[in-house]
């Protein structure tokens, strides 16, 4: 898996609280078994003037040729409710983004950007507004740095610390195989299936 | 020390808790289907690793397969065979149970689960499918995954979770006819937010839910996700063992005896403590319908669409997207409001409970002229019970077409949908944008209640047709 360690890049605000997966990745974007090709069906409906085509929404952020090149999205509330949909992260992380710094995540979602080395930030909605009106006066320029190791983000001449669960962090920062690293507990795992056979019999 | 129903299921099933304050969880089946479970097997497989316990791992052919009568691999969706075969061979290869497309039993994961009498109290279920959730009303620690997390509980028969923080919701007082489970959930989203449930396993409680019958606790449960919950979960009572009682997959004879002797331990000490708890008065309650493009944009049916600016309301500027997407205008009463289509279906309410007080209503009467009005059952065993019953000629009497079973038309994967911009009114759980087809305009509700707005053409009030 990538790893997520310090990435400095352009911020693209988009501070709609509730946005869920299937705006992220509209099901009927999901078109192999596969997870890639899904970049370009990222924020369809949003994206794109019409349904059937693929002439770019210009009032759409990542279509103003400011943001071109973003990697980081500021983003509202509840960001990722919705469908469990990983193809969310897969469409996200195909695009170039590397970051979301929103207020609060889908459980869901949250789970499966760490596991594919995209980093869910959590900081409170007046901090982010700020940083989407700094950002905003010149979006090439006024670049968001986040330091996952020192659980900082820069913005807007300021710095701002975050929480971020421990297993998460250290999923990131190494880009660990979340399975090799269960695997090498395969003992104690075995032990306990060993020892529910027992205990609960008829689940057998 | 008092423990809660979660604190029980997760202490059950706890291997050993991580240093970096991640606990590895044991979990006792997993599920998969074919929208998501067909990426899970296949990366799997690429990654050469083997399922740790197969014979504990189930499929269900449901999101993308077509429901008309004579359906088979090719899908109105562009691309679903793709899916469907792939589901299918990964499944046969891997030696995992398959309801697929032509079996008796095959039908919505959440649906076939507790029909089949697969899951069960005290039990882990995961399944990569955000509405697993829904079976946290058999008393099971259920909740839904993504697809590397279905990987890893495939190859190692665990899950790495944070622990979450535990809240109860008690429901009390007593339904007034035509309000069910659904205006329950609905209710609770719209007063809480549809965040309000965040970091939290809600186990939902109160005189409100001891009465309510299995299928009503799984539309409980099945929309703890739209409120942003790791899950919901409610305690098993003798309701939960009469249900489960003489299921395929159900134990027997001394196996049961034991089982339940265990699973009656399964509820919240009486002095154990929640980090948050809720108490919602269901006695004043009415009949819900959201407005806008978020569960949380519920009102009561008798309600108009409220302002921006409510009191309550905290997202305003989505509330004033979802006037402009929905094409409403604030103060109009949301009874009257014509719609095009009406749906029933969903592993929120599709099963034979949901089917009959639909068709109590339907019964003798015709849907508005024009309306396009489809049942779709939860699983075919439901849909053969609907049928033995009677139910099916009085849908289609009425004017509904009647299908065979899967998710349907509860999103949109690019095959059959209700058209561009028209106004549906649903049983399903997600009201988001697009989310039923292009631009479509879902308003969520309970059966009865559509069963009633299909009848008039327009949002109604249930009431109107019961007998007091």
């Amino acid at each position: 898996m990538d790893e997520f360690v310090r990435h400095e890049g352009i911020a693209a605000p988009l501070l709609r609280d509730n946005i869920d997966t299937d705006a992220i990745i509209p099901s009927r974007e999901m078109r192999r078994v596969s997870k890639h090709g899904l970049g370009e069906g990222l924020f369809a409906g949003w994206r794109y003037l019409s349904q059937e085509g693929r002439e770019p929404n210009p009032d759409f952020v990542l279509n103003r040729p400011a943001y071109r090149g973003a990697s980081i999205l500021l983003g509202g509330a509840n960001f990722g409710c919705g469908s469990s949909r990983e193809h969310a992260v897969w469409a996200l992380k195909e695009y170039g983004i590397r970051a979301i710094v929103a207020p609060g995540f889908g459980t869901i979602f949250a789970g499966n950007c760490v596991r594919n080395g995209l980093l869910p930030l959590v900081l409170p909605g007046e901090v982010i507004a700020a940083i989407a009106a700094w950002v905003r006066a010149a979006p090439g320029e006024n670049r968001v740095l986040i330091d996952l190791q020192a659980q900082r983000l820069e913005a807007a001449g300021q710095a701002f610390y975050f929480d971020i669960d421990a297993g998460a962090r250290r999923m990131l920062l190494q880009g660990l195989d979340a399975i090799a690293l269960t695997l090498t507990r395969g003992e104690v795992i075995d032990r306990f299936h060993r020892r529910r056979q027992e205990l609960r019999p008829w689940l057998y | 020390m008092a423990l809660t129903l979660f604190d029980k299921l997760w202490n059950e099933h706890l291997v050993e808790s991580q240093q970096d304050g991640s606990d590895l969880i044991y979990i006792d089946r997993i599920f998969l289907h074919e929208r998501t479970g067909s990426i899970a097997l296949s990366s799997l497989q690429a990654e050469g690793r083997e399922v740790f316990c197969p014979e504990q791992v189930f499929c269900c052919m449901d999101h993308i397969v077509d429901t008309f009568p004579d359906r088979s691999d090719d899908t109105t969706m562009p691309s679903g065979k793709d899916f469907i075969v792939a589901t299918r061979n990964h499944a046969h290869s891997a030696g995992i149970a398959l309801f697929d497309l032509l079996d008796p039993r095959q039908g919505i994961v959440h649906v076939v689960s507790p029909e089949q009498g697969i899951v069960q109290p005290g039990m882990s279920l995961v399944c990569p499918d955000s509405h697993t959730c829904t079976q946290g009303a058999m008393g099971a620690l259920a909740w839904g995954i993504g697809s590397s997390e279905a990987e890893h509980a495939l190859a190692t028969k665990t899950l790495r979770v944070q622990r979450p923080q535990t809240m109860r919701v008690s429901f009390e007082g007593e339904l007034a006819q035509g309000v069910s489970a659904k205006d329950m959930i609905l209710h609770l989203i719209a007063s809480h937010g549809a965040h309000g449930g965040s970091g939290y396993a809600v186990e939902f409680a109160g005189a409100a839910v001891t009465r309510l019958d299995m299928e009503a606790r799984m539309t409980l449960c099945n929309m703890a996700v739209e409120f942003s919950a790791f899950t919901g979960v409610i305690a098993p009572d003798a309701k939960t063992l009469d249900f489960l009682r003489g299921r395929p997959y159900a134990p027997v004879g001394e196996r049961w005896e034991q089982a339940a002797a265990y699973w009656r331990t399964l509820r919240s000490d009486p002095d154990a403590q929640f980090d948050r708890e809720l108490v919602v008065d269901c006695s004043a309650l009415q009949p819900q319908v959201t407005w806008g493009t978020s569960p949380q944009h519920t009102v009561a049916i008798t309600a108009a669409v409220p302002a921006p600016d409510a009191p309550g309301a905290t997202d305003r500027a989505g509330r004033e997207r979802a006037l402009a997407y929905m094409g409403l205008e604030v103060g109009l009463p949301l009874r009257g409001l014509a719609i095009d289509a009406a749906f029933i279906g969903s592993c929120t309410n599709s099963r034979i409970s949901d089917l009959r007080v639909a068709a109590a209503v339907l019964r003798g009467r015709r849907i508005a002229p024009g309306l396009r009005a489809i049942c779709v059952p939860g699983s075919m065993q439901v849909k053969a019970q609907a049928e033995a019953e009677g139910l099916d000629r009085i849908f289609t009497a009425a004017g509904f077409e009647w299908r065979a079973s899967g998710c349907s038309m509860c999103f949109y994967a690019g095959g059959e949908h209700f058209g561009y911009r028209q106004r549906v009114i649903s049983t399903t759980n997600r009201n988001f944008e697009s989310r039923q087809g292009p631009e479509t305009r879902t308003h969520l509700a309970s059966p009865v209640t559509v069963a009633a707005s299909a009848i008039r053409g327009c949002i109604t009030d249930p009431r109107e047709f019961l007998e007091s």
